[in-house]
């Protein structure tokens, strides 16, 4: 049943960690976003009609589309380092290091394909 | 402060209970989503996404490759994108990512949580959730 925590919700919040909390926060909240959207997303789809229409219509606007990305790609990225470190558990010395690659290689793929949407969107 | 042993192997971590499988499954899911995913958007380009479609509907396919997906872009043709062989493809990711995200959510919640009957009522909530979305996400891709 996993540690027993003697934390409750509003101290859970208000924790800051020292290193990679930022990424371990991101992480959630993409998660987050994106367990939300898929549950939404697939009733939507499956009631159908004008409901579901009205759902799936919001989800084809472009500024959702850069929210979910940034959930979806944040959380791809950090996963694979979550992934890497504790599968090669040696590699956890260099934990830091990770996430400096991690944004080095997020900022540009976010900035590129929201550029590109945005530009779609307009016309462009 | 003294350093404690980060570096410990896979096989001295012990890998015997549920909850430490569902640790080691959530990394290894990530890894086959990653290979789904970019299965598909391989076979997208091939299809002749590259100019038939724009960066948000490929993605929209990548992510799951459902012919639904491509309908309102300029792909005259549906029947390549909505085989047996994509909606298998559908099918592996949905299977894959249903188990990975409603773990995430059981995860989420334990952190703040920390009842043990409560748990156990969560963890009821997450098998609930985690068949009747992948009961509907079966057939939202099989009769699509």
């Amino acid at each position: 049943m996993g540690l027993k925590r003697d934390v409750g919700l509003s101290a859970g919040l208000r924790y800051r960690g020292p290193s990679g909390y930022l990424a371990f926060i991101l992480h959630r909240i993409g998660g987050l976003g994106m367990a939300i959207f898929i549950t939404v997303h697939i009733l939507a789809s499956f009631v159908g009609g004008k409901t579901g229409a009205f759902f799936n219509n919001m989800y084809e606007n472009w500024a959702f589309q850069i929210f979910i990305f940034f959930c979806t790609l944040f959380h791809a990225i950090n996963g694979l380092r979550i992934t890497v470190l504790d599968l090669f558990p040696k590699l956890l010395d260099y934990q830091n290091e990770a996430i400096w690659i991690e944004w080095a290689v997020f900022i540009p793929l976010f900035g590129i394909s929201t550029f590109v949407i945005v530009s779609t969107a307009l016309g462009g | 402060m003294t350093t404690k042993p980060k570096t410990l192997s896979l096989k001295q971590r012990g890998l015997t209970n549920f909850e430490a499988m569902m640790w080691i499954f959530t990394r290894l899911s990530a890894l086959a989503m990653y290979a789904l995913i970019l299965f598909a958007l391989a076979g997208a380009l091939m299809m002749g996404a590259r100019e038939q479609m724009n960066l948000a509907d490929v993605m929209r396919w990548a992510f799951m490759p459902n012919s639904t997906h491509v309908q309102s872009t300029d792909v005259p043709d549906l029947a390549p994108w909505s085989t047996p062989f994509w909606r298998l493809t559908a099918s592996a990711l949905l299977f894959v990512a249903v188990a990975h995200g409603v773990h995430g959510l059981v995860v989420i919640a334990d952190d703040y949580i920390t009842g043990e009957n409560a748990r156990r009522h969560v963890r009821l909530l997450s098998i609930l959730m985690m068949t009747a979305m992948t009961l509907m996400g079966l057939y939202l891709i099989w009769t699509s």
